[in-house]
Order: C-alpha cells, then sequence, then structure tokens
C-alpha cells in the first residue's frame, strides 16, 4: 500500500509506525520519549503530524499508517503545536549546559534552535528538585528531567523495576522504589536511553583533567573493546567503524602519558577463566553452571538477587583490572616506577565499571587498581571539549607497554564473545591435556569460532564440544533475560550474562541513541576486528602469557588475577 | 433472552453511552462479544465515578432503580457468556457506597442474582481524586495497581482491557437503559442534571434530545436574571449564552446556569484551571505542563493571552486523551459566547 507523505508517495507496508515511515523516507521528524528499544509512550507530543481527515494532530510513534492516508509533517498546524509543547517541554529542564555531556550535540539545545523557542517566557520549574544518586556510578537529576519515563521502561526491561514515576501531574518525579528487595545494579541503561541528560553517568572527567594536570603522575588511559567501535559515531562516523587508531591520537593528545588497550586485559581474563573451566572440569566434584563475572552490573545483580549463585561465578577478575593490575606490578616493576605514582584510567562503555573499580578487593596495597573510570560519552565530551578534531586525527599505534590483544579479545565487546573467547582456548587446553581428557582428546578439533552464542537474541545456546566432552552453555544477552534461565540452571555447564542488551556494545556509557540497529553495526565492527588479527586466541598472545605466568610465580594470583564476591547487605 | 435479540433491542433503541462520549451502546456490546469468541475471559466494568463537577445522576439511578441497573448488568454477563465473565466491578465514589451500597447489595440478595453477586465486587475510588486520569482506561490502571493514567488506544478496552482481556465499560446510566429496554419500559428519556443559579437544582427525568431551553423550562428553572450555561459538566462542558439554548443538551445531561452579574471572570477561570491543574495525571506535555502553566498565568496579576491561548491550542490539538483536550472546550466558548458578548 501507499500514503503520501508532504506530498511524496511512499511505499509502505502494515503495521508501520508513521514515525518509521517518516524517518525511512529521510524526514527529519522530532521525537524526545520515543526510543525504538522502548514500548511507544506517545508522551512528549513532539513527533504530531496532520493526517487528513482527522479532527486533531496525531503522533505519529504511536499511529500505524493507513493506506492512502495524507500525512504532513511541517505544516503550520503542526509546526505550532509542536513549538509549544517543545517550549512546554524546555521549561521543566534545568540547564546545565556548562559541565553537561550532551553539549555541544544535545537534541534539545538543536530543537530550541530549530524552532526558535523563547526562552523566557517561561522560567524553569524544576530546580530544586533532588538528584538521586546510585553508588559512584548512576545518577538521575530530577532538575534536568522531561518526564517522559524512558528511564522506568528502560528499567523495567532489564527486569529489575528499581525506578518509577511517583506522584502525579505536575509534581510528578523518578524516584528510586523503596522496597528492600530492590537495588539498582548500575547498568545505565536508564541513562543511555534518556533524552535529556537527567538520568546519566557520575562523571569522573573533572578527576581525570585534574589528575592530567599533576605533573607527578604517570596517567595511563585503558580503553575497552566496545569502545573504539562506538566513539565514532559522537562525531559522525558510520557506528561500527574502528577508531583504535584515533582513540590513541585522541587520547595522547588530551595528555596521557601512556595508552593501552584493555584488549590485553581481555586476554588475561580469558586465560584466568579458561584455566578455571578446566579446573572445574578436571576436578571430581565442581559448582557447575560456571558464571562469567566480567560484567560489573551482572555481579551486583548476584550479589544482590541470587547470592546462592555466587559460587558459581568464575573468580576472574574483569579486563580492565586484569591490565590495570599488571601495570601497577608488572610494568611498573619492570620500569622501576613506584605503582603509587600511577594513575590508571579506563574508557568503557559501561556505568558499572564505576561500581567495580570502587570495589576494596580490586585494590592494591590500600589503593584502587583502576582510579577513574570514564565512559564511552565522557570520552567523546572530552574530545570536543578540548576541540580535537577526532575525525582528522591521524591514527597511531599504543605506546607498546602491551600489546592489542588478540582476536579473542575483541570480541569481548559483544554478548557471547567472553564465552567464545574462553571455549577457544579451553578446547586447545583440553586438547592438549591428555592425562585428563584421554583419548577423546588425541581426535578432538580445536573450534575456533562459537557462532552459535553470538548474536542480539536474548537467549542463546548450545553444545559444544571440549576434548570429547558435551558442554552445554548458555548466553544471557540482557539482565532482563536471566529469568529464561534460571528455572533451568542444572542443565548448564557454562553461563555467560551481559547485562545490557547486546553485551558492553549496548552498555549504559555508549553513545547516544543505542537502538538494535546500532548495535548490529557494532557487533559486525567487532566481529570484523577479530577477523583481522593474525592471534585470535588469547592463550596464543605470548606477551601476555608471559605476564600470566610471572604474576602466579609471583604469588600475586589473588591480588591481580583472581577475585571473590559476597551477598549484599540489604 | 437470546443473544441476538437483546443486542437488536439495544441498537434499535438507539441506547448510547451516558458517560459522556455518548459510543453506541450495542457496537460495544458486539465487540466485546466478538473478542471474547477467542479471548478465554473477559471482565465488566460499571462505571459510576461521575468524575465531572456537577454531574449527580449516576448517584440518583443507583439511589433509585438499583434493580435497573443490576438487571442491565446481569443481561451484559448473559450476554458475554457467563462463564467466561470473570469478574464485575462495580466502580463507585467512596460518598455512593456509603449511601447506595446497601440498597444494590439488596437487589443482589435475589436467587436471580446470587451468581451475579459472587463475582460483582464494589471498587472504590480514591478519595483524592475527582476524574480518574481523564477516561476508562486509565480506571484500568486504577484497577490494575498501576500508574494512574490513561493507555494508548489501540487496543481498545472492547479487546484488550482489565489485565489484557476483552473488557464492557459502561456508565451506570447505561446500564440502567439497558435494564428498561430488555424489560420493555424504556422510554426514550435520559437523566437532566440541573445545577448553578436556580430554584430547583437536582436530577431530572426528561424525554432525550432536549434542548437546553426546553430543560430549563420544563423543571421551573429559568432564570429571570440574566444568565448563561455551561452544559456537559461544571468543567469540561461548553458554555452558552442566553441567545444559544436552541442546542440539545449534550454529553453527561449536566446544565449548569451561572448568573452572568454575579459570576466573577476570572474566579471562574481559576476554578476550571484548578480542576484541570489538579486532575491532570501528568502524562502527557500539554495537559501535564498545559494546565500546570495555564494555572500559573492565571495567578499572576498580568495575563500572557497571547501565550495563553498558544497552550490551549496544544491542549485541544494534541493531549493524549479527553481530559487534557476537553479544557479547550469551556474556554473557547466562554471567551467566545460570554465574554467577547
Amino acid at each position: 500500500m501507499t500514503l503520501k507523505i508532504n506530498n511524496r508517495i511512499v511505499a509502505v507496508q502494515t503495521g508501520q509506525t508513521i514515525l518509521e515511515v517518516a524517518r525511512a523516507s529521510g524526514i527529519k521528524l522530532p521525537s524526545l520519549c520515543y526510543h525504538p528499544d522502548l514500548e511507544v509512550k506517545a508522551n512528549c507530543r513532539v513527533c504530531v503530524v496532520e493526517i487528513a481527515g482527522r479532527a486533531k494532530l496525531m503522533t505519529a510513534c504511536s499511529t500505524e499508517v493507513e493506506d492512502g492516508m495524507e500525512i504532513l509533517t511541517d505544516s503550520p498546524r503542526v509546526k505550532r503545536a509542536r513549538t509549544i509543547n517543545l517550549e512546554l517541554i524546555l521549561s521543566e529542564h534545568t540547564k546545565k549546559c556548562a559541565d553537561c555531556l550532551a553539549f555541544p550535540d544535545c537534541e534539545l539545545l538543536r530543537l530550541e534552535r530549530v524552532y526558535r523557542i523563547k526562552s523566557d517566557r517561561l522560567a524553569p520549574r524544576k530546580s530544586g528538585r533532588k538528584t538521586y544518586r546510585f553508588a559512584g556510578a548512576v545518577e538521575i537529576d530530577g532538575e534536568q528531567c522531561l518526564d517522559c519515563d524512558n528511564c522506568v521502561t528502560a528499567c523495567h526491561n532489564q527486569g529489575i523495576d528499581y525506578l518509577k514515576m511517583a506522584g502525579a501531574g505536575a509534581a510528578q518525579e523518578i524516584v528510586p522504589v523503596k522496597d528492600k528487595e530492590k537495588a539498582c545494579i548500575y547498568c545505565g541503561q536508564c541513562a543511555a536511553h534518556c533524552p535529556s541528560a537527567s538520568a546519566q553517568e557520575q562523571s569522573a572527567w573533572p578527576a581525570v583533567e585534574k589528575a592530567l594536570q599533576d605533573k607527578q603522575k604517570i596517567v595511563i588511559a585503558q580503553f575497552a573493546p566496545a569502545v573504539r567501535v562506538s566513539i565514532g559515531e559522537e562525531f559522525d562516523l558510520p557506528a561500527g567503524t574502528n577508531c583504535e587508531g584515533l582513540i590513541y591520537t585522541a587520547l595522547k593528545k588530551l595528555g596521557f602519558n601512556n595508552v593501552i588497550d584493555i584488549n590485553f586485559g581481555a586476554d588475561i581474563t580469558t586465560m584466568t577463566e579458561a584455566e578455571e573451566l578446566m579446573e572445574r572440569l578436571r576436578a571430581k566434584k565442581a559448582v557447575w553452571p560456571m558464571f562469567t563475572s566480567c560484567c560489573p552490573a551482572w555481579v551486583a545483580y548476584a550479589e544482590f538477587y541470587h547470592p546462592e549463585l555466587l559460587p558459581n561465578l568464575t573468580t576472574a577478575r574483569s579486563p580492565h583490572i586484569h591490565s590495570a593490575g599488571a601495570l601497577k606490578t608488572y610494568w611498573a616493576q619492570k620500569n622501576r616506577i613506584d605503582p603509587r605514582k600511577i594513575t590508571v584510567v579506563s574508557i568503557v562503555p559501561c556505568t558499572a565499571k564505576k561500581y567495580e573499580a570502587a570495589r576494596g578487593e580490586l585494590s592494591l596495597n590500600g589503593r584502587p587498581l583502576v582510579d577513574y573510570v570514564l565512559t564511552t560519552r565522557e570520552l567523546a565530551y572530552l574530545i570536543k571539549k578540548h576541540d580535537i578534531d577526532f575525525k582528522k586525527l591521524t591514527p597511531s599505534d599504543g605506546d607498546k607497554l602491551f600489546n592489542r590483544g588478540s582476536g579473542a579479545a575483541a570480541i569481548y565487546g559483544a554478548s557471547g564473545g567472553v564465552m567464545e573467547s574462553a571455549l577457544r582456548s579451553a578446547a586447545v587446553f583440553a586438547c592438549d591435556d591428555k592425562k585428563d581428557f584421554g583419548k577423546a582428546s588425541l581426535v578432538c578439533t580445536e573450534r575456533l569460532e562459537f557462532k552459535d552464542v553470538r548474536g542480539l537474541a536474548g537467549f542463546k545456546e548450545a553444545t559444544v564440544d571440549i576434548a570429547g566432552r558435551k558442554l552445554k552453555v548458555g548466553v544471557v544477552n540482557g539482565i532482563g533475560n536471566f529469568h529464561r534461565v534460571l528455572p533451568k540452571l542444572k542443565k548448564y555447564h557454562y553461563i555467560e550474562v551481559m547485562a545490557c542488551p547486546g553485551g558492553c556494545l549496548g552498555g549504559g556509557g555508549q553513545p547516544i541513541p543505542t537502538t538494535d540497529a546500532i548495535r548490529k553495526k557494532r557487533l559486525e565492527g567487532l566481529y570484523n576486528i577479530d577477523k583481522s588479527r593474525t592471534v585470535r586466541r588469547a592463550h596464543e598472545n605470548k606477551a601476555m602469557v608471559e605476564y600470566y605466568d610471572w604474576a602466579k610465580k609471583q604469588g600475586l594470583s589473588a591480588k591481580v588475577l583472581r577475585t571473590k564476591f559476597k551477598k549484599a547487605q540489604l | 433472552m437470546l443473544k441476538i435479540d437483546i443486542l437488536k433491542k439495544i441498537a434499535d433503541a438507539g441506547l448510547v453511552g451516558r458517560g459522556g462520549a455518548s459510543f453506541p451502546t450495542a457496537q460495544k456490546w458486539a465487540a466485546v462479544s466478538d473478542a471474547l469468541k477467542t479471548k478465554k475471559l473477559g471482565y465488566i466494568i460499571v462505571n459510576g465515578a461521575e468524575g465531572e463537577p456537577g454531574v449527580k445522576k449516576d448517584g440518583y439511578i443507583i439511589a433509585n432503580y438499583p434493580e435497573e441497573v443490576l438487571a442491565g448488568v446481569y443481561l451484559a454477563d448473559q450476554f458475554l457468556g457467563s462463564v467466561k465473565i470473570k469478574r464485575i466491578y462495580f466502580f463507585l465514589k467512596p460518598e455512593y457506597y456509603q449511601k447506595y451500597a446497601a440498597g444494590l447489595k439488596k437487589v443482589l440478595t435475589a436467587k436471580k442474582y446470587r451468581a451475579l453477586g459472587a463475582k460483582l465486587e464494589f471498587f472504590l475510588k480514591p478519595p483524592d481524586l475527582t476524574y480518574i486520569g481523564g477516561e476508562e482506561t486509565a480506571l484500568l490502571n486504577l484497577i490494575e495497581g498501576k500508574k494512574i493514567q490513561p493507555r494508548l488506544k489501540p487496543p481498545y478496552p472492547t479487546m484488550s482491557g482489565l489485565h489484557n482481556h476483552p473488557t464492557l465499560i459502561n456508565n451506570t446510566e447505561t446500564f440502567y437503559n439497558v435494564g428498561r429496554v430488555a424489560g420493555g419500559k424504556y422510554e426514550e428519556d435520559r437523566f437532566y442534571t440541573v445545577s448553578g443559579a436556580v430554584k430547583r437544582p437536582g436530577v431530572y427525568k426528561l424525554p432525550i434530545n432536549l434542548t437546553i431551553e426546553e430543560v430549563l423550562r420544563q423543571t421551573g428553572n429559568y432564570p429571570r436574571s440574566p444568565f448563561f450555561v455551561q452544559t456537559g459538566g461544571e468543567a469540561s462542558g461548553e458554555v452558552f449564552n442566553s441567545l444559544q439554548l436552541e442546542q440539545p443538551v449534550s454529553g453527561v445531561g449536566s446544565i449548569m446556569v451561572y448568573d452572568l452579574e454575579k459570576t466573577n471572570r476570572r474566579k471562574l477561570l481559576k476554578y476550571w484551571l484548578k480542576f484541570y491543574h489538579d486532575q491532570s495525571c501528568g502524562q502527557c506535555v500539554p495537559c501535564r505542563e498545559g494546565t500546570y502553566r495555564l494555572w500559573e498565568m492565571i495567578n499572576k496579576p498580568e495575563l500572557d493571552h497571547k501565550l495563553f491561548w498558544e497552550i490551549v491550542f496544544a491542549l485541544e490539538e494534541t493531549s493524549f486523551c479527553g481530559l487534557g483536550s476537553s479544557l479547550p472546550l469551556p474556554l473557547k466558548s466562554y471567551f467566545n459566547n460570554i465574554v467577547k458578548k
């Protein structure tokens, strides 16, 4: 069927909304509360359009197309109503542009300009509202909130339901629920879906800027697998573009003394985790299934909601903690540097890592291994703030403190990647282990790619052959899908859980917007990096193995390789 | 009575919903019945919330005709296939419950209504609410314990209402009319609430489609001093001057009479705006922010007329539900029919 939109005839399909059709046709129809991840709520009333024969304007996000519809998205009547609604919305939002991460590419400011909103007619009405802070990770600032409910819906989709809209009318407010049975897991999906920077990460960039001024310090930046395929979006590069080289250059320009790739840390994680899997496989009696534990939001979830599962979590630390440990011990010792002089700044797609870095057990001699955590958005902001033309930078290489890691490390950024990395190595370990795996290991094939665990499905599973042993593995993609595996845990040997949909590439600290279409591109970007690397198994990263063996020999295993978990206090 | 018979009778009688929207009753019943062909269970809700200020007819009907109302509910239950109707909610203002529930419960003790009574539950409106978020889908949220706000439509409650099951929601007067239609006692009449600056305020049963003037004259309420009226509710109703009384009384059938000279213009505007400001559920921008700003503006010494009417325009054109989009009617009709004259 067809319809007319702004006097252009367009072919459409049943079930499509006007907003989808408009955007697919290149019409820039603004909306604030709409997000393809979330159920349509149609409460901002900005995407209103005029439809011939309808008495009132209709919201494009919630109106399905019909054959022969005649739609105007920018008529004087539409503009008039949209303009006043925008004026009303903007008067809810207390501007904090001076240090807002959304600046200068803020959609609210763009709309204010395009629709020439008179900003002085209505006084901002929410000043004095409370900011709710959750650990050191996420905050919700009531002064900036537009009441769109996206954070509540995103939290609901995560199965957490920690946020709610309390009260009614103009007095309503987003608040954390009082229910003692519920807790924030710091995943930041509220922030990733907020159109007004009301829900956002607790900023670490001012502290990092300060540290960069301190000439006594060696400030080392390390960036995570998923950052390289998403940060380009902040600078008009297509999602999925590998920006490794640009990130190195940008970080050096910002004044970091050294820059390393967390992918090196991811190889340490894989090594540790694959070894633990082997330990469990060799043991007569072991706790099954083994869970991944590199996602701090999943760890927070397990510690609060399912402490009975804590013995199942792998004791391997997470990649940025691993590489930070290598910096502050191995590298420091080799270069005769006092580790207290080293400041490690992780740049990650995640808000929960801010909370993780502050966990007491992840410190060395009373100081955190990772000193500061920036999200992808914060790094992009710093680059813009310092007038660095990211796209035009000359790509460079790291400082070779450590290498760029294997292909297995690159895919850590995608749901299923951590498990695939561990399986790649475990398969080899088992095949090489004639003693414990016996004859079967003689005929085993060393598989490289485990495609069943890839992709954006909410739950993925497969049976994999590890030297003749059949392992049932599962991947939970988004904590909201955890309930799907919970009743049948006993069926599995190994389960990966990533709190954010898509894994780290869809993390709470990633560029806005993050949608399934964008997740897919970032995902492709990561698997392309994997394919391009000559070393694709973590344990084949010789420099990493050298460090790994060193750490064990030094008796540092508990200090830099393994960790422990504890039940959350209610 | 055969299913087809009652539906035909309702259609032939031309019954329309008496909650204000005047939707054809037979059409609504048929929609729920169709939906239940494929769905396992459904609900019936009797709406006696009477949220619109100045309307008192639901209370009057429940007080005086509990048997007819419940006869209508009984027929709905039978029509929709009683076994499929899991529960019937009788939604009431707390004061109506206190005064009239005994009468309703007494009717339910009759043998014929025993099964009906077993699944009928009185559900009381929270005392601090006047409107329930503007419309019936908000009532569904209230019963489900969710935030009280209207839902996006479609799906309509007839298809996917309470707990996502087909749900028949009718006003008390509508059920009363069905009860009378089935018993052959429907007389093409309806209830009119007359209030305000009149001698004999009250609820009157008179023929349908009377003009405002006819209702005022026939009830002995036609004022002697200059006046104007608001029909369809004291908040959302349309305002007419005394030369415009040839129209039929629409919606919920109420006429509020104002004394032209004694009515303070700003006070009246404040009354309307405060009502909407207090009753807005907060869901959509034009209603939440618009009513907040209009209320703020009317309390300032100088009114920014341009901005005032811009906001009214946004409310009219872009509100999520009938609450927000109804505010422009009293404001605009008052200015056009009274202030400008």
